[in-house]
């Protein structure tokens, strides 16, 4: 059973109107970098920095992060996938925002807190995730939400993300994410 | 692909898609070792020990630096100033240290199949750091790692092989490595120590004593050194004659494609099996398989470390 949350066209005035909330939150066009965490917030940092790119008139800096060394996890489970990392220029002094598909336990976003700081000292860093839902067991909030919804731990979110295709789109599944697809957002 | 091995023992027993796994790992290692902090936390808190009861520089430092990188805290131990000069078996040896809580054991042994035997009774994961003329997987992976970073590939190409093969584990790995992701290998050297019965190894393993014809077609030209160590009775008359037949010198690479790789795994013996001007030429990856096998190494502690026993998260 998977069940629609957003549609194509509601995903992408989530993301537009996500895009103006980052924009609000940082007058600075100059100082903001994209940096989507492997891999769901991948493609979802590559659509906000083209919509926040047409807010600032001007193009933003968007790099990926993998936060697998640094999970606190790892110790418990086979190897993860590594994919790869590439941070565009130097972060010192800017303003990172940290993009996710879903927030869940912040545990990812504590790994991804860590991994970017071996790259420099951001000024500040912030959070964007499409989804926040629920069942947080670290003192981490994101700044900016696309959608509060509300979940059981039996469940699982996918976020479909591609570049505005018809079959892109939020998902709620009843089965928990296969271990290997996702890692506990 | 999820990675269950808790041994790296041989490329032998890998699949192919286990192979390039460990080749896409070490993608990410490698840029890794591009940043300004070069270390990662993936083996934090834990213990690797380099066993090294045959002597090695270069692939213990490399083990060394590699297991450095990723957090873990690191002991040496060499045959030269230990207990096996003692009498202590390997058994006792390797025991001894998995009582001090050694989460991984690289071992360096003169007898193949030394680290077969170690993983039979261990709970610690066992690296294969080259056991005797069995086989060197880092080695054999590094290899194909920087075949297929050069020429996007390795399915389709021509590697040959020259030297000494007869007592090269790096022959057999690179051999299992390069045949299991379709290359076809050639393997030259004097007939004393190119036995054609190595054809019989895997498909697509071809054996020539012409040197000329084993290289005219080669897209990669991977070198090895004479194996004086191992050797039991003189192979061939002298080096001179070696360096004179079997030797790649400018005479002979002017033959070769002009794009083709070459590569030794070290230590290069200069005006033996290759001239000091081509190992430092534009054709020369000598220094990049150092880099890469380093990012290989990293890649191999990471992955072995997370097999077996333990349960896929969810």
């Amino acid at each position: 059973m998977s069940a629609l949350v957003l549609d194509s066209s509601a995903l992408q005035r989530t993301l537009a109107r996500m895009a103006h909330e980052i924009a609000e939150a940082n007058p600075d066009a100059g100082s903001v970098v994209l940096v989507g965490i492997q891999r769901g917030g991948v493609a979802v940092a590559r659509r906000l920095a083209s919509e926040l790119g047409q807010v600032f008139g001007r193009p933003v800096p968007c790099g990926t992060l993998d936060v697998t060394f640094y999970r606190d996890d790892l110790n418990r489970r086979t190897a993860p996938t590594v994919h790869p990392t590439k941070i565009p220029g130097d972060i010192e002094g800017k303003t990172v925002v940290l993009v996710d598909d879903v927030f869940f336990t912040g545990r990812t976003v504590r790994a991804a807190m860590d991994a970017l700081h071996e790259f420099g000292r951001p000024e500040r860093v912030q959070l964007a995730v499409v989804i926040d839902r629920g069942h947080r067991q670290l003192p981490i909030r994101p700044d900016v939400v696309g959608k509060e919804v509300s979940t059981t731990l039996r469940q699982s979110v996918l976020v479909r993300c591609s570049e505005g295709e018809d079959s892109d789109g939020v998902f709620l599944s009843d089965s928990p994410a296969s271990p290997s697809a996702s890692l506990a957002s | 692909m999820i990675w269950n091995r808790k041994h790296l023992l041989d490329l032998q027993s890998l699949s192919a898609e286990e192979i390039i796994h460990v080749l896409d790992t070490a993608r990410e290692f490698k840029a890794v070792g591009q940043r300004s902090i070069k270390k990662v936390p993936a083996l934090r808190g834990k213990t690797v020990v380099n066993l090294f009861v045959e002597p090695s520089t270069r692939t213990r430092i490399s083990f060394e630096l590699a297991a450095l990188r990723l957090s873990a805290d690191v002991i040496n131990f060499s045959a030269e100033a230990s207990s096996l000069k003692k009498g202590e078996t390997l058994k006792d040896t390797a025991r001894n240290l998995e009582a001090l809580n050694a989460d991984i054991i690289i071992l360096r042994h003169g007898a193949s199949g030394a680290p077969h035997f170690l993983s039979r009774f261990l709970g610690a994961h066992v690296l294969n750091a080259g056991d005797g003329a069995h086989e060197h997987p880092t080695q054999g992976l590094l290899d194909v790692f920087t075949i297929r970073e050069k020429k996007g590939k390795v399915e389709g190409l021509n590697v040959t092989i020259l030297g000494d093969i007869l007592y090269s584990r790096v022959a057999r790995s690179n051999i299992w490595a390069l045949t299991k992701l379709g290359a076809k290998v050639t393997l030259c050297g004097p007939p004393t120590l190119v036995p054609k019965s190595f054809e019989s190894f895997a498909p697509n393993v071809r054996v020539t004593w012409n040197v000329d014809e084993a290289l005219r077609d080669a897209d990669v030209i991977n070198l090895l050194r004479i194996q004086h160590e191992r050797q039991k009775a003189s192979m061939f008359p002298s080096t001179g004659e070696y360096a004179a037949l079997f030797g790649l010198n400018t005479a002979r690479l002017a033959k070769v494609k002009p794009d083709a790789l070459i590569m030794h795994p070290g230590p290069i013996n200069r005006g033996v099996e290759i001239a000091s001007s081509i190992a430092d030429g534009p054709q020369s990856v000598i220094l990049e398989q150092v880099t890469n096998g380093l990012a290989v190494r990293m890649a191999a502690l990471y992955l072995v470390h997370g097999g077996a026993s333990l349960q896929v998260a969810a």
